[in-house]
């Protein structure tokens, strides 16, 4: 089952292109990072996944094929918006009991039971707390609705370290749990390096890498050597970044050892996940994305079947 | 037992969990029967992807030092030969003298270790290579 399938999708505001033509299908059980530059449209594409923007052209479905926005789609996501909104004027118990009455499920023993282990009153008012609290308010009161897809939008962008560490141990401790999917959003992958195990890459309005982490490091090497013994090579191999500094030239390549071979006095080295980001972000032309056409394809079969 | 995570350290968080089993099975502070801590445990602590934390696991397994008991968890099944005491002095000793050598001829520590760096990496290479042919 894809969590979040799209095909050609575009959202314009206005003139501004936020999303052109996105294809993408991502598998159930992972935890995605969502990254990109700011204004590469991580935002837009949450928002059309969950329901909150209507698509220009294309189409988006969510957890086997349910529409965005859907009835059963909505029953079933749960999405924590940037900087974490509430009504700042209500108290803890008031928006546990609002959110339990305008969703058919949720968990109010779960929801107690994290207010008191986290130390946060159920008398306080929202407004009144710190940034930390209001932030695991918010994830409490979306995982309390028990989702199967839980998507956060920056939802780090304003805590402290330990606030993030207590964050991420929540929503962790969901999938370990209940085997929530998770799409984390960010413009920093080093807060979700450590927790991510695929990576959706937005760039300009359109994906450019997406994959199982393990499978793109598998998948990448870094090569240096003499700058001439390297450059050979840039037109034959899918070399994603090369920078043919004398005397040494280094080259980023997508291909395995049996594909790309180590060329006679060159070395390869195995990359960071940070490393193949930037690699990429500097080659906006680039582009991985093994996972959704296998998958494009796979499902357009099983239509036609 | 109680895991760390470096990051920025370039080894994949699973590797770290497993090299730490590791580590504490040459040290003599695991020992068959120990059993490691719980998945969730692991991921409350460091706040990772508990995928990452059973793969660990599974790797461990896989070398034949723990085994997984449905409903129970995952216990240390054998233990790794620790090296021995005076094996350990002899290849100190025999370090102590290579690095004397080095000074001597003008390196200093970055240069020591990007030596060493190097002809590690041209060993395990060498190493790889002979493994596929």
């Amino acid at each position: 089952m894809n969590v979040i399938e799209t095909h050609c999708l575009s959202k314009s505001y206005g003139s501004t292109r936020a999303l052109v033509d996105c294809t993408l299908a991502i598998p159930d059980g992972h935890i995605v990072a969502l990254v990109g530059p700011n204004g590469a449209g991580k935002s837009t594409l949450l928002n059309l996944t969950v329901g909150l923007a209507m698509p220009s052209a294309g189409e988006v479905t969510v957890l086997g094929g349910c529409p965005a926005g859907s009835l059963p789609a909505l029953d079933r996501i749960a999405f924590v918006a940037q900087d974490t909104p509430l009504f700042k004027n209500l108290s803890a118990a008031d928006l546990l009991h609002m959110t339990r009455n305008l969703n058919l499920r949720f968990d109010q023993g779960y929801a107690e039971r994290r207010l008191g282990e986290l130390g946060i009153p159920l008398g306080h008012k929202a407004g009144k707390m710190s940034g930390g609290q209001q932030a695991q308010l918010a994830l409490t009161l979306a995982l309390a609705r028990r989702p199967q897809l839980l998507l956060l939008d920056e939802p780090m962008a304003m805590l402290d370290p330990l606030a993030r560490h207590d964050f991420m141990a929540t929503v962790m401790m969901a999938v370990a749990d209940d085997g929530v999917s998770v799409v984390l959003s960010s413009h920093v992958l080093a807060e979700l390096e450590r927790v991510a195990d695929y990576l959706v890459l937005v760039s300009r309005g359109t994906v450019q890498v997406a994959g199982e982490v393990d499978d793109l490091l598998a998948t990448h090497r870094v090569l240096t050597g003499p700058t001439a013994g390297v450059e050979r090579y840039l037109g034959r191999w899918n070399v994603v970044h090369a920078s043919p500094a004398a005397p040494l030239a280094h080259m980023l390549v997508r291909g395995d050892a049996s594909s790309c071979p180590v060329p006679p006095g060159c070395k390869a080295h195995s990359l960071t996940l940070e490393e193949l980001v930037l690699a990429y972000l500097r080659e906006p032309s680039a582009g991985a994305l093994p996972g959704p056409a296998r998958s494009a394809r796979r499902d357009a079969k099983e239509r036609v079947r | 037992m109680e895991f760390r995570l470096h990051l920025g350290s370039g080894v994949p968080p699973y590797l770290q969990l497993v090299q730490q089993v590791e580590h504490a099975l040459r040290l003599g502070t695991l020992a068959p029967g120990d059993q490691l801590p719980k998945v969730r445990d692991v991921v409350a602590k460091l706040a990772i992807n508990p995928n990452t934390v059973s793969k660990a696991y599974r790797e461990l397994e896989l070398k034949g030092l723990a085994v997984g008991r449905p409903g129970q968890g995952t216990f240390i099944e054998a233990t790794l030969d620790p090296v021995s005491l005076p094996e350990l002095t002899k290849l100190r000793r025999s370090l102590t003298s290579w690095m004397a050598t080095a000074e001597a001829a003008g390196l200093d520590d970055h240069a020591m270790t990007a030596l060493i760096t190097s002809v590690q990496h041209d060993f395990r290479e060498r190493r790889g290579s002979e493994g596929v042919a």
